[in-house]
């Protein structure tokens, strides 16, 4: 177990280490920003100062590892758009509300996912079998954004039962983390089907049933404890889509979350705050694909061992 | 239903290719699937390829043209007109005209995407499955770093640096596609380098390049296709959501993502300047993964995910 931590946490080094250079580079991408941060009647003397003073006249691994330097101790610079600000943290205020909408969405998609997941197995070729893959497959194919629009127009404005944007009470989430999580259900729910059918047709539940346990204890508790493996991992890739499709979900509902942070950081060319927000994402992603895969190693133990 | 009895009995022929399926039900549900396609190829045909060919002939009014005398006109029966059959935007713009030209983009896009993601996605994983060695750790890291990346944001990076056009959208589609393909290749050509034929083939005195091309290629072929069709839905959503967010197909172009936000801010006034281009990415993203399930089902049933 120690030895398959020690290599998953170094990857995950590995991969936050490349992420850092391509967020290093994407800024480099538009361009010198001196010209933009000079007064208009500048002449080439105080570029070549102002070019000198931020160190972009140096070797671009010299700038690179300075960044890197700079980052490791938690400076990502000073915000464009809110001057006195420091990217980071702008970034931290933010990410309260995006992991907490993410969180809601995570449940939502959970709790429509894995109840119709079972119940598709356990009555599959039924009417309720079909039934549940339309609901899966209907918000596979939703667009979230226009999803969470068409469910402001018909919850939020037409039926007025839930408040359309803005974070707030509990009613705040419900809209969002909906058009957030349907996503999600169909590959939850497929996932959690074709385990739970592999689970029902193995000894021990046919050893249970001639045991007399009642049926409901067999499906929910024996069978789903197992089966349950399998969806696990997916929540790590969960995790990504959900982080992503924050960056749509916030602008739509108004959520002030660190996606519509960085919608507004990209308009407004903040890209310290751009940066900011990437690793951000970045690291609370590869963490929590670590996370689930360490207690993916701790479930089952052949993994420990590949 | 007697073509699910004869379906369920029949016996396989000496020359069928296909193998009989394990469970003992495969046969009513493999009769259901059957029966899906006809409708998603049709929707597919009637919503997707069929207007993006025939646009400029098909289309009643200039997609660009608007004429503002008749400017957010309801869809027929909802008090407007046959002249727009689903009314207009707020510039006097035919939404069906636009729809019928916006399948342009999302079949192209897709299509351009999806190649050139498989191409770079094929190519990484057959080296990197056949030579093994440091070739093989480099490609699975990138596969890994590129997996952990937040999409969205790196392409509203890219938008911003380099200007939103088709062709960055292009670029972000194979960016996030390649890996997918790179590490399904690359896994199942582990195995085939193991096999009796290549080693044959390679004692024969071929080079690797030709052992690679008409060997071992030709064994990943169906998961290639699987995943490409597979994939098709997702792509269009992306392109979607890129052009929602201002940083994918920049306006006038008809693009249903860009139509949605366009109605955005009068979904209650004028709902079906969002509501009908949304309806379009639904119901074609819908077909085409049911489409994707079913070839799937047919070319390589062991992809259980992707």
């Amino acid at each position: 177990m120690r030895r398959f931590l020690a290599i998953r946490i170094a990857q995950s080094l590995l991969a936050m280490l490349a992420i850092s250079v391509i967020a290093f580079g994407m800024t480099h991408l538009s361009g010198s920003p001196v010209d933009s941060m000079l007064p208009e009647d500048a002449g080439p003397e105080e570029a070549a100062q102002l070019t000198r003073e931020l160190g972009l006249d140096r070797p671009i691994h010299v700038q690179y590892f300075k960044f890197l330097g700079r980052v490791l101790s938690g400076n990502m610079g000073d915000s464009i758009m809110s001057p006195g600000a420091s990217a980071l943290g702008v970034v931290m205020d933010r990410m309260p509300a995006t992991l907490l909408l993410g969180g809601f969405a995570i449940i939502v998609s959970t709790i429509i996912a894995i109840p119709i997941g079972v119940l598709t197995a356990v009555y599959r070729d039924t009417a309720f079998d079909a039934a549940g893959k339309i609901i899966a497959l209907l918000g596979q194919a939703a667009p979230p954004f226009w999803l969470g629009i068409v469910l402001i127009w018909v919850f939020g404005v037409t039926l007025d039962w839930f408040p359309t944007s803005g974070r707030g009470g509990f009613s705040h989430f419900v809209l969002p983390a909906i058009a957030m999580g349907w996503f999600q259900v169909a590959a939850l729910m497929r996932i959690t089907r074709s385990s739970m059918l592999e689970v029902l047709d193995s000894e021990y539940i046919k050893l249970a049933r001639v045991k007399g346990v009642p049926e409901s204890r067999i499906i929910w508790v024996h069978a789903l404890r197992n089966a349950a493996i399998a969806p696990l991992t997916y929540f790590g890739v969960i995790a990504g889509i959900i982080l992503t499709g924050s960056v749509v979900i916030e602008t739509v509902f108004v959520w002030p979350g660190a996606g519509q942070l960085a919608v507004e950081a990209i308009r407004a060319r903040d890209f310290p705050v751009v940066q900011a927000v990437v690793l951000t994402f970045a690291a609370v992603f590869i963490l929590a694909n670590l996370l689930v895969d360490t207690l993916y190693a701790y479930v089952d133990p052949r993994i420990r061992y590949r | 239903m007697s073509s699910d009895e004869q379906e369920s009995v029949a016996p396989i022929e000496p020359g069928s290719e296909r193998p009989p399926e394990p469970q003992p039900s495969s046969g009513r549900r493999r009769a259901r699937w059957r029966n899906y396609p006809v409708v998603s190829i049709f929707i597919l045909v009637a919503l997707l390829v069929f207007p993006a060919i025939t646009a400029d002939w098909l289309a009643p009014h200039d997609p660009l043209q608007g004429s503002i005398p008749d400017r957010r006109e309801p869809p027929v029966f909802f008090g407007g007109t046959w002249e727009y059959p689903l009314g207009t935007d707020r510039i006097g713009r035919d939404i069906l005209s636009r729809i019928i030209h916006g399948a342009k983009v999302s079949l192209s896009i897709s299509l351009i995407g999806i190649f050139f993601g498989g191409v770079l996605g094929t190519l990484l994983g057959l080296l990197a499955g056949y030579f093994r060695g440091w070739l093989d750790a480099v490609v699975m890291r990138l596969v890994d770093i590129s997996l952990a990346l937040p999409t969205i944001l790196l392409a509203l990076v890219l938008a911003v640096s380099v200007g939103p056009s088709f062709q960055t959208v292009i670029i972000v589609v194979v960016f996030v596609l390649w890996a997918f393909y790179a590490r399904q290749v690359r896994g199942e050509v582990l195995s085939i380098r193991e096999r009796d034929f290549v080693a044959r083939a390679r004692v024969a005195g071929n080079s690797h390049a030709r052992i690679i091309v008409r060997h071992i290629l030709p064994n990943v072929a169906n998961t290639i296709i699987v995943l490409a069709t597979l994939q098709v839905g997702s792509v269009i959503i992306l392109e979607a959501a890129l052009s929602f967010l201002g940083v994918g197909i920049p306006k006038p172009t008809p693009a249903w993502g860009l139509m949605v936000a366009d109605g955005r801010q009068l979904i209650v006034s004028a709902w079906w300047i969002s509501l009908f281009p949304g309806l379009a990415i639904t119901l074609t993203v819908l077909a085409l993964n049911l489409f994707g399930d079913w070839v799937r089902d047919r070319l390589d049933p062991k992809l259980t995910q992707v």
